[in-house]
C-alpha cells in the first residue's frame, strides 16, 4: 500500500499506509493524524482538510482545476498558498507512494 | 484515591470522534467507549441517503477502521450501556452489572426518535431512523411499486422520501404544519423542497393530523388522517423529532433543561463530567443563546471542546453552527441560525435550484445564510456570519459582486 507522510504545523511527521483509490484526506482520518478535520466526511464542501503539497509532489498531484469546486471552497480556507489542496480531492495512486503534505496552522 | 480513564458514554459520531481527539490532543491513559449498538461508531447522515439506496457499504459508514481503536488503545464496550452515574466516586454502572471509574466521564448519549401517541404504532412495518438497524429495516421495505408513508416533513423524512424515490417506491409525507421543515427553515425554502419533491412524484400532504395507524395481520396497512382519509401503505416512517437521552444525567443530579446543559467547554454542572453532541443544551457563543443542536457537525465541535479541555488546550475558536441535508441532486447546506432575522435577500435563481437566502437582523448583519447547490455561497456566509459582517441587499444579490468580494 502506498505511504503518505503528513507533517503537522509544528513539525510532527506521520507516515501512514493507505489502499490505492482512498483519499488522502481519509488516510488521515483512518489513522488519527491531527490537524485534518474533515467535517464534511469527504464531499469537497467544508474546506476542513487543507494541505499543502510538497514542492517535489505537486507535478503529481496537480492543483486545483480552475473554476472548480475545490478552487472554489479553498478561497475561503484559511491561510491558503499556490501549493495547497484538499485531501479529500487527492485521490492515492501508485504514483503517490512517498508523498508529502504538510498541514495549515488550523482548519477554521 | 484519582482515576486515569475516561469513559464516553455513547459510541456514535460524538463519542467516536471524542475518543479520537483525546490521543490527537495526547490522553496518554485508558478510553473506554461505551455503546449500546453493536456496531463501533458509524456515520449517521448517509443511513437516510447512499446507505438506504446502497451507494454506501458498512465500511463507508464506519468513522474509522476498527483496527483504529486496537491501535489507539481505545476499548470498546459494545452492546453494553452505563445505567447509572455515581459523581461522588467517579464511578458508572453498565447494564451487564460492571462497574468502572473515571477521571472524567463524557456523555454522548445522542437523542432518541419522538414519539407521538397513535393507536397502531407497535405493528410490524412502523419505522423510525435513528440507527443502522433502523435503516436495514426501511430498505427492506422499500422498492418498485412499494408504498411509503412519511409521517413528518422534516429533514429525516424528506431524505428517506428523496431515496425512497430513487428506489422506485411511492411516497407520500404527511405534515401536520402548514409547509414542511416548517420549524427549521424559511417559507422560501420550504416550499422550494415542496416542489422539488412533487416534481419527483412524491405526494405531499399538508396541515394533515395523523389520528391512527390502520393494520391487518399486525402490520401496518394505511395512515389514518385527522379527517378521515386513509393513505394506503406498505410502510410508514415517524419522523416528528428527537428527544435528547438526558435522563442518566439528570437522576445523577446533573443539570438539565431539554438536553444536559454545558458550558463552552462542554462541561456540565459537575467539573468531571462532560457532555457533548444531541443530547446537550449548549451555548452558542456567535448568538449568546442556549440551544440544543442536532448535528454532525456541533457533535464534532462539542467533542473537540471536551478533548481540548480535558487535555489542558486552549478552547476551540467560536465556531458558526453548521447543517446539510441531501436530497436528489440537491444539496443544502446552512450557515448559522437566524435568530431575529427580519429580512431574506436570496442571491442566485431559484427556479434553477442554485440559490441562496440571506437572512439579516434590522441593522444588516448576517444571521445565516441557507445555499442550495451553491457551496461558494455556503462557504462565504460562514465567513460572513463568523464575522458578523453587515451586507445590503442589492450588495448581496448582485452576481457580479464574488462571494470572495462579500465576504472580505
Amino acid at each position: 500500500m502506498p505511504k503518505i507522510t503528513f507533517i503537522e504545523h509544528n513539525g510532527t511527521p506521520h507516515t501512514v499506509e493507505i489502499a490505492l483509490g482512498k483519499s488522502v484526506m481519509q488516510a488521515a482520518v483512518d489513522n488519527n493524524v491531527p490537524g485534518i478535520d474533515a467535517d464534511c466526511g469527504g464531499e469537497c464542501a467544508c474546506a476542513t482538510c487543507h494541505v499543502y503539497v510538497d514542492a517535489a509532489w505537486l507535478p503529481k498531484t496537480g492543483l486545483p482545476v480552475e473554476g472548480s469546486q475545490e478552487a472554489s471552497m479553498l478561497s475561503f480556507a484559511a491561510v491558503t498558498q499556490d501549493d495547497s489542496r484538499l485531501s479529500c480531492q487527492i485521490t492515492v495512486t501508485q504514483a503517490l507512494d512517498g508523498l508529502v503534505v504538510r498541514m495549515p496552522e488550523g482548519q477554521h | 484515591m484519582t482515576h486515569d480513564r475516561i469513559v464516553i458514554a455513547g459510541a456514535g459520531h460524538a463519542g467516536g470522534s471524542a475518543a479520537a481527539m483525546l490521543r490527537q490532543l495526547g490522553w496518554k491513559t485508558g478510553i473506554t467507549l461505551v455503546g449500546e449498538e453493536p456496531l463501533p461508531p458509524y456515520q449517521r447522515p448517509p443511513l437516510s441517503k447512499a446507505w438506504l439506496t446502497g451507494e454506501a457499504d458498512a465500511e463507508a459508514l464506519a468513522l474509522r477502521p476498527l483496527a483504529f481503536y486496537n491501535d489507539a488503545d481505545i476499548e470498546l464496550r459494545l452492546g453494553v450501556t452505563v445505567t447509572k452515574i455515581d459523581p461522588a466516586e467517579h464511578a458508572v454502572t453498565f447494564n451487564d452489572g460492571d462497574t468502572m471509574h473515571y477521571a472524567h466521564l463524557i456523555l454522548a448519549t445522542g437523542s432518541r426518535a419522538r414519539r407521538i401517541p397513535l393507536p397502531g404504532l407497535d405493528q410490524a412495518n412502523v419505522l423510525e431512523l435513528r440507527t443502522a438497524a433502523d435503516a436495514d429495516k426501511l430498505k427492506a421495505v422499500l422498492g418498485p411499486g412499494k408504498r411509503l408513508a412519511v409521517v413528518g416533513g422534516g429533514y429525516i423524512g424528506l431524505e428517506a422520501a428523496a431515496s425512497a424515490r430513487a428506489l422506485g417506491a411511492e411516497v407520500t409525507i404527511i405534515e401536520r404544519e402548514p409547509r414542511v421543515l416548517a420549524r427549521v427553515a424559511c417559507e422560501i425554502l420550504s416550499t422550494f423542497f415542496q416542489d422539488f419533491h412533487r416534481s419527483q412524484g412524491v405526494k405531499i400532504i399538508l396541515n394533515a393530523g395523523v389520528q391512527a395507524l390502520e393494520g391487518a395481520n399486525g402490520a401496518v396497512t394505511g395512515v389514518r388522517l385527522a379527517d378521515g382519509q386513509v393513505i394506503p401503505c406498505d410502510a410508514a416512517l415517524i419522523g416528528v423529532g428527537g428527544v435528547p437521552n438526558e435522563e442518566l444525567a439528570k437522576v445523577a443530579g446533573i443539570s438539565c433543561d431539554g438536553g444536559i446543559v454545558v458550558d463552552l467547554d462542554a462541561r456540565t454542572s459537575d467539573p468531571a463530567i462532560f457532555a457533548i453532541g444531541d443530547c446537550t443544551k449548549r451555548q452558542l457563543p456567535m448568538y449568546e443563546r442556549t440551544m440544543r443542536l442536532e448535528s454532525v457537525p456541533n457533535a464534532l465541535e462539542q467533542a473537540k471542546q471536551a478533548a481540548s479541555a480535558i487535555c489542558g488546550r486552549p478552547r476551540p475558536p467560536p465556531e458558526v453552527p453548521w447543517f446539510w441535508s441531501d436530497q436528489y441532486e440537491l444539496r443544502l447546506q446552512i450557515a448559522g441560525i437566524p435568530f431575529d432575522a427580519t429580512e431574506i435577500v436570496v442571491r442566485g435563481d431559484v427556479a434553477a435550484g442554485k440559490f441562496a437566502l440571506f437572512h439579516l437582523t434590522a441593522d444588516g448583519t448576517v444571521q445565516a445564510v441557507e445555499a442550495v447547490n451553491a457551496s461558494t455561497e455556503f462557504m462565504g456566509g460562514r465567513r460572513i456570519v463568523q464575522r458578523r459582517k453587515k451586507l445590503t441587499a442589492d450588495r448581496i444579490a448582485d452576481m457580479a459582486i464574488t462571494m470572495q468580494e462579500l465576504a472580505s
